[in-house]
């Protein structure tokens, strides 16, 4: 397997899915723009220039518009620059994509689109710019709702979402664009996730989407401690795979989730549920959730250095939790933020 | 306003712009931003018209020219932008972010046409209460790319309230022209009128024109008659940070087409025109006061203290 970057990854898938399939089309705000959202549309938009259709900014009726290219036989993917935008597109994708199937008894057919949208992170991108809102899709049936968070996974759901016979939403990191990783070449329409990176004996530590970059960092400080952890990473949120989690929990018997965005009625919250439902007897002391701070994300460089935890904010709850004494300076191991503003 | 005074202000927003763009390119002002020079004549002109405070002005994400053309702290967005708790959102809410309800500049915000409706209700607020306020909503075209725009069209003329629409068009939204956007044929005065609007067309550079407009409008929205102007500007820098296009190497638009408008079209030159020639040998002192002053507020604003962690929660509530 060669290597490739988290764009690339997509780039590359979206470029396999589109030449197997001729109804499939990419389009939303800023698709053949120079910046081509990362990069992750500019191969596609010189190969299948007709395929590759820059919108009005219009994410309500993009969406029923996509619905309806769907109904009868195309496979649309809309992409949002940032999730937040998505909020405007709810009603489509909720009331509309997601019931579809169901609602009309299967007799309608099905109406796969594809929604990808990118988590803003940092340079004060601030309250409006930067939320995670997979929590909020993942809660609706009929919505396969992925968080790649390695270029691998990140070609993967993109081919697996283009062949699915139901409406996708995936989302991706901005802060993850530059990450590398191994790729394989062929197109990966059959895609499995690979749940556990990092196999470890102490605890078990469920990462989402930039977490997982966190909890890599973290779990090389601890083994020169001597912590052993283990690393899943969960890329659907819905369907969730929880065998993973709960295998995993049961030999480590103690589980951190670390998540992208909010405590209460989030994911990290889920996954917890999940593990003191099924494993509770496995559990060697409280599940930790370590999610953002209760507050909208703050601009100030003060607070927002703050606000989002970090690989030494894990460090310290795995140490914690293993009763262990947090040692000072941990703050040496953060990666820093090379990203300039200004967007 | 007299013109001299129009054209101070004029002047006044472009000075706090361009320091803010010189200051940005040091990478301490953490925060998307959206320069809005070239477009100074549509804010100064529409707010010189206004009863401020009283009345109650919204805008979108190129936020600086409203809320200084308010008389928003020049000091307190620099502050805002640099992350401090002396900013006007105590360093919370950033570029895109602002408020300055003393001064009747209630918000701006970066979610594209969300204002607009926002502006629809407080002008409903006036008319349930009986007020004699108007409500001011400046958005760019690229807004009249969502339906919110259609939808509070329609209420307000249906309820007759009393609101303008500003609508500055500047014929790119980020990298997409007009043409992109919008069919050949189509066209945004028309369309107001559709819903039974009163639309203006109006040269945006032209700080005398937008001055004069605006209020022959207001006469109408102040009866309940909801008003759209269409002011035609250009975006000189980058849609977002402070460079130019050309110096990033992006294509979407040409340099030459730049140029032909800061030439022809810079609504400081334009204004400068209606000056006596008293007035106009005075603009170099005036400049050179506005500037000390702005520079002052600049020093003072970044000084200021950060916010810190213990206060992370306030406001939630
Ligand atoms: C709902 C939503 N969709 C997309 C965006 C991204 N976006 C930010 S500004 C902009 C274009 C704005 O153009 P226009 O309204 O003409 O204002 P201008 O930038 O030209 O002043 C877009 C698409 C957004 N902020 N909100
Ligand atoms: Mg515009």
């Amino acid at each position: 397997m060669r290597t490739l970057k988290y764009r690339e990854a997509i780039s590359e898938g979206l470029v396999q899915a589109m030449e197997q399939d001729p109804s499939i089309f990419v389009t939303g705000i800023s698709v053949n723009y120079s910046s081509h959202v990362f990069g992750t549309t500019k191969e596609v938009s010189e190969r299948f220039p007709d395929r590759v259709i820059t919108t009005p900014a219009m994410e309500n009726a993009l969406t029923g518009i996509c619905i309806g290219a769907a109904a009868m036989g195309k496979r649309p993917v809309i992409v949002h620059d940032r999730a937040d935008f998505s909020f405007l597109a709810m009603d489509n994708l909720i009331n509309l994509a997601a019931k579809w199937k169901y609602m009309y008894g299967g007799n309608a057919g099905s109406v796969p689109i594809v929604t990808r949208m990118i988590i803003g992170r940092g340079w004060g991108q601030g309250a409006t710019h930067s939320q995670a809102i997979h929590s909020l899709f993942g809660h609706f049936p009929g919505l396969a709702v992925a968080m790649p968070a390695t270029p691998y996974a990140a070609k993967g759901v993109t081919m697996a979402a283009l062949a699915a016979d139901h409406p996708t939403v995936i989302l991706e990191h901005r802060s993850l664009f530059e990450i590398e990783g191994q790729v394989p070449e062929e197109p990966m329409t059959e895609f499995v996730p690979r749940r556990l990176l990092w196999l470890g004996r102490d605890l078990t530590i469920v990462a989402t989407s930039h977490m997982v970059i966190e909890a890599l960092a973290a779990q090389r400080a601890l083994s020169e401690m001597n912590v052993s952890v283990e690393i899943i990473n969960p890329v659907w949120i819905r369907p969730l795979d929880g065998d993973a989690i709960l295998e995993s929990v049961r030999k480590t018997g103690r589980l951190l989730v670390a998540d992208v965005s909010h405590e209460l009625c989030g994911f990290a919250s889920e996954v917890s549920a999940l593990v003191a439902e099924k494993a509770f007897s496995s559990l060697k002391g409280p599940i930790r959730r370590l999610t953002l701070p209760d507050c909208p994300a703050p601009v100030a460089q003060s607070l927002e250095e703050a606000f989002y935890p970090k690989a030494s904010t894990i460090v310290g709850l795995v140490l914690e939790m293993l009763g262990r004494d947090v040692p000072e300076g941990l703050a040496t191991i953060d990666r820093v933020d090379s990203f300039k503003g200004p967007y | 306003m007299t013109p001299l005074e129009l054209h101070r202000e004029l002047l006044r927003l472009r000075r706090s712009e361009e320091l803010l763009a010189s200051l940005y390119r040091q990478q301490e002002m953490r925060t998307p931003t959206h320069f809005g020079i070239g477009e100074e004549a549509i804010s100064v002109g529409v707010c010189a018209a206004l009863n401020l405070p009283h009345d109650a002005v919204f805008t979108h994400h190129r936020s600086h020219l409203a809320y200084l053309a308010c008389g928003g702290s020049f000091e307190a967005l620099c502050a805002e932008l640099y992350g401090r708790e002396t900013g006007c959102s105590r360093g919370r809410g950033g570029s895109v972010h602002l408020t300055s309800r003393e001064h009747g500049f209630i918000a701006s915000s970066a979610i594209l046409g969300e204002m607009i409706a926002v502006a629809t209700g407080a002008a409903w607020a006036f008319k349930m209460n009986h007020e004699d306020r108007v409500a001011v909503c400046f958005f760019g075209e690229g807004a009249a790319d969502e339906g919110i725009l259609y939808e509070s069209m329609n209420f307000a003329s249906l309820n007759k309230l009393p609101v303008l629409f500003v609508c500055a068009n500047n014929k790119y939204a980020t990298e997409s022209p007009l043409s992109a956007r919008m069919a050949a044929d189509a066209d945004l005065i028309d369309r107001a009128e559709t819903f039974g609007i009163d639309a203006f067309e109006v040269n945006g550079n032209d700080v005398g024109e937008v001055y004069e407009t605006t209020q022959r409008a207001l006469q109408h929205v102040r009866e309940g008659q909801p008003c759209f102007l269409e002011c035609a500007t250009y975006r000189w820098l980058e849609h977002v940070g402070p460079n130019y296009d050309f110096e990033m190497n992006r294509t979407y638009r040409s340099r030459d087409e730049l140029e032909e408008w800061q030439a022809l079209r810079d609504p400081i030159v334009l204004s400068a025109e209606n000056l006596t020639v008293s007035e106009f040998d005075s603009l170099d002192v005036m400049d050179a006061e506005i500037q000390a002053e702005l520079k002052a507020a600049a020093d003072r604003a970044y000084a200021a203290p950060k916010p810190d962690r213990s206060t992370m929660f306030v406001n939630v509530w």
